[in-house]
């Protein structure tokens, strides 16, 4: 079976050819939704870009927005992407570029149809910003790794069947260097998974304590001692999924505010009118930029204005919802629920001012902290020489923690 | 105009660590995340050590009523101190704008002694019935959700009431025969229900209230009423910037300390400049906050002409000091800040919801724009 570059070009013409072949051998509406999803992957339409036999036709990236447009309009069911967000952005792309065959053939497609669901064993309570601190030891014990240690801010914990997970393989190395990179079966005796609440009173995340799990040697991903290098690629496809999708304008949180004060002139005031055209103006702005970025990876090279969107995303969430709850004055005084929740994905305007107000406060810190961000830009985009650095060259176990 | 006193007396130092000493006991954060998610109203206890038995419920309420004829000064103390614990108790509520109204009315009447009194000993908790949103001035007193009928009753709804849970008296604003007037209800009656609203500050929790044909007793009519309430609004909202100072100072000293602790990349958050920076920026908005808080006290106290003024002043310029500062405290506190078990929320909670309360910073600033003859553009 080829994987690779073994198939000609795939134009759209193609595409849609063998999209209303799988139409017409499965029609969507008497075909179970999870039998759609296989015989998607199968026919290699999941994932255009990804190899045959592995969901995809080695066909140009860009084209997968034909493929989706074609599904959409013959109402075929989709995999439902935002619940299955970290197995299609993080874990598929490294299991791709680091995986063995046996590993690709035995995960992805259950990933991609949604039946398994992924989550990330990366941040650590003294590892945050700083990832490659981490402490989770993983020691070999013949065909086997045992596991110990403790992961936070792990979402879909609850629900995932597979983990990606690192773990510090060698401490007398330093820090970056003593990192392996392992596929954690979340079924395993030893893995315990706890509700962790926020801020917003849900628990939209988890603690996950790991407890002498043994993780055979087979499901490790790359080299040993190579695993910061892995979770690189993991890591970059993060960033790729954040800000990604194309919006109309007033698409986001804008768009809650913008039509409150449309309906209630009751409300409206001077000084949140001039606020709240400003923050209009920079969510049409950002728009763009994202549009423009959208355009610019769809032509090949992904810019560093990734980082950018992720930044501005978070300020411009949190200035609006800042500025809705000031709005909507004595009703902004309430909230709509309290009660420890389980959501299995965030519902941000699904609900109240309140809710969206405290769950912006995290968009400037999960998936990389904005001050964090802005140091890559200074460094790696405007070139500025990087803080200087204590822990490069000292191994793990002696840094100060 | 007078020189203002902007520094803290001897007597309000010794107030204040007598304050602080209660609350660092009695009050830890640990303990108001628990008394928050209790369903009580406010913490008794804690309100009976502090309001009754170091007497800051009679703060503002002269000797002569039952009280300890100090002033907005010493309250202020209180309130930062009560701010920087996000403690739980009525003293906004009861102590400041529900006496603070009863102070307006004619306190030679034997009912408004009585009460003021009860009030003084914090044995009695009451709350002015108005939005906690409601802002003193600009288009004169809240308009009356409540009807007073001949019979001597009241009915009618106000929503979003601050210490109404947990009050033993109401004192509503209503509309009736005789014009507006200021009236008091007890919340045992029957026919007064007070329903527990989920609110944003789960330290300061609302009530919507109902009355229907509450029995209710007359404190001021309309020649003294419309006034009293304008006082207490005022007042409040010149003594909850000084809360708001408290929420700003426990912000900036937990997220210092926090900063200096956490290590990423082999050494203390705290000593990267870029963090380093904005907790000094932080620092030097709450010297000028720590200004504005105290000559807003200063003029309560003195019952200053420039009032207004002053309060106006410390309002928008510390509503928004708390509000950046937790919200600081959040983000420099990384993922931690975000969980429910670290206290940081309830300060978030607190200061974005005092945002609003007693009137926004832009209404603060609209006010302002009047009385500096600053008028907004027409057209």
């Amino acid at each position: 079976m080829s994987t690779t570059g073994q198939h000609p070009a795939v134009d759209a013409d193609e595409l849609r050819r063998r999209v209303r072949d799988l139409l017409d051998a499965h029609p969507p509406a008497t075909t179970a939704p999870l039998d759609f999803l296989r015989a998607r992957f199968d026919a290699g339409l999941a994932w255009v870009h990804y190899p045959a036999g592995l969901g995809g036709l080695d066909a140009p990236r860009s084209l997968q927005a034909v493929v989706d447009a074609e599904l959409a309009a013959a109402g075929a069911p989709d995999n439902d992407p935002r619940r299955i967000g970290i197995g299609l952005g993080m874990a598929a792309p490294t299991i791709l570029g680091f995986g063995t065959d046996e590993q690709r053939q035995r995960l992805l497609r259950p990933l991609w149809t949604g039946e398994e669901v992924w989550c990330q064993l990366f941040s650590e309570p003294g590892a945050g910003s700083d990832l490659a601190a981490l402490a989770t030891r993983a020691v070999r014990d013949g065909d086997d790794w045992v596991v110990d240690g403790q992961k936070v801010w792990t979402s879909s914990a609850h629900i995932a069947r597979w983990a990606i997970l690192i773990a510090r393989t060698d401490p007398d190395q330093p820090k970056h260097r003593g990192i392996s990179y392992f596929i954690c079966d979340m079924t395993d005796p030893g893995v315990e998974v706890r509700p962790l609440r926020q801020i917003t009173g849900e628990a939209e995340f988890n603690e996950v304590f790991l407890t002498g799990v043994r993780i055979p040697d087979s499901r490790r991903l790359g080299e040993i001692g190579e695993g910061w290098r892995v979770a690189q690629t993991t890591l970059m496809n993060e960033r790729v999924a954040i800000g990604g999708g194309r919006v109309p304008r007033e698409g986001g949180v804008i768009g809650l505010v913008a039509d409150t004060w449309r309906e209630r002139p009751e409300l409206r005031t001077h000084d949140l009118h001039q606020r709240l055209l400003r923050l209009w103006m920079e969510s049409e702005a950002a728009r763009l930029a994202g549009e423009r970025l959208r355009q610019q990876l769809a032509v090949g090279q992904p810019g560093p204005e990734g980082s950018a969107m992720k930044l501005a995303f978070a300020r411009l969430n949190q200035h609006i919802s800042a500025l809705e709850v000031e709005l909507l004055g004595e009703e902004g005084l309430g909230y709509d629920d309290w009660t420890l929740r389980r959501p299995e994905l965030v519902d941000f305007t699904g609900r109240e001012a309140g809710y969206r107000y405290l769950r912006a406060k995290g968009n400037s810190i999960e998936g990389g902290t904005s001050e964090v961000l802005l140091n890559i830009i200074a460094e790696r985009v405007l070139g500025l020489p990087p803080e200087p650095r204590t822990d490069k060259d000292v191994p793990w176990k002696d840094l100060p923690r | 105009m007078s020189t203002p006193d902007l520094l803290y007396s001897e007597a309000e130092d010794d107030l204040r660590a007598a304050v602080r000493s209660l609350l660092t006991d009695r009050c830890p954060p640990a303990t108001v995340l628990s008394e928050a998610e209790s369903g009580r109203a406010h913490d008794v206890a804690l309100w009976g050590a502090l309001g009754t038995e170091m007497g800051t419920a009679g703060l503002l309420v002269p000797d002569k009523l039952g009280g300890q004829g100090a002033t907005a000064r010493e309250a202020a103390v209180v309130m930062e101190e009560l701010g920087r614990a996000v403690a739980p108790v009525p003293y906004l509520t009861s102590a400041v704008l529900a006496a603070g109204a009863l102070l307006g009315c004619d306190t030679g009447q034997e009912p408004v002694a009585r009460l003021l009194g009860a009030l003084a000993e914090g044995r009695t908790v009451g709350t002015l019935a108005v939005p906690l949103s409601t802002m003193a001035g600009v288009s004169g007193p809240p308009a009356a959700t409540v009807r007073a009928d001949g019979d001597g009753t009241l009915s009618g709804q106000v929503s979003s009431v601050a210490g109404a849970a947990g009050a033993d008296v109401l004192l509503v604003p209503a509309t009736g025969a005789d014009g507006y007037g200021l009236y008091a209800v007890e919340t045992a009656e029957t026919s007064v229900t007070v329903e527990p609203l989920t609110s944003l500050d789960l330290t300061r929790p609302l009530a919507a209230v109902t009355l229907t044909g509450a029995p209710a007793r007359r404190l001021a009519g309309p020649d003294r009423a419309a006034a009293a309430i304008e006082r207490a609004l005022l007042t409040g909202a010149g003594l909850l910037a000084s809360e708001q100072l408290g929420v700003a100072e426990w912000c900036l000293t937990e997220t210092v300390r926090h900063t200096k602790e956490r290590h990423q990349f082999g050494r203390p958050v705290g000593s990267f400049q870029a963090l380093k920076h904005r907790m000094a920026a932080l620092w030097l908005e709450l010297v000028s906050a720590r200004a504005t808080a105290r000559y807003a006290a200063d003029a309560l106290a003195t019952d200053s002409p420039d009032t207004p003024v002053a309060v106006a002043v410390a309002q928008a310029h510390c509503a928004e000091v708390a509000v950046r500062a937790a919200e600081e405290c959040v983000q420099l506190h990384g993922g931690i800040g975000m969980t429910w078990e670290h206290p940081a929320h309830l300060y978030l909670k607190r200061a974005k919801s005092d945002e609003i309360a007693l009137g926004t910073p832009g209404r603060h600033r609209q006010a302002l724009a009047g009385l500096v003859d600053l008028a907004a553009p027409t057209g």
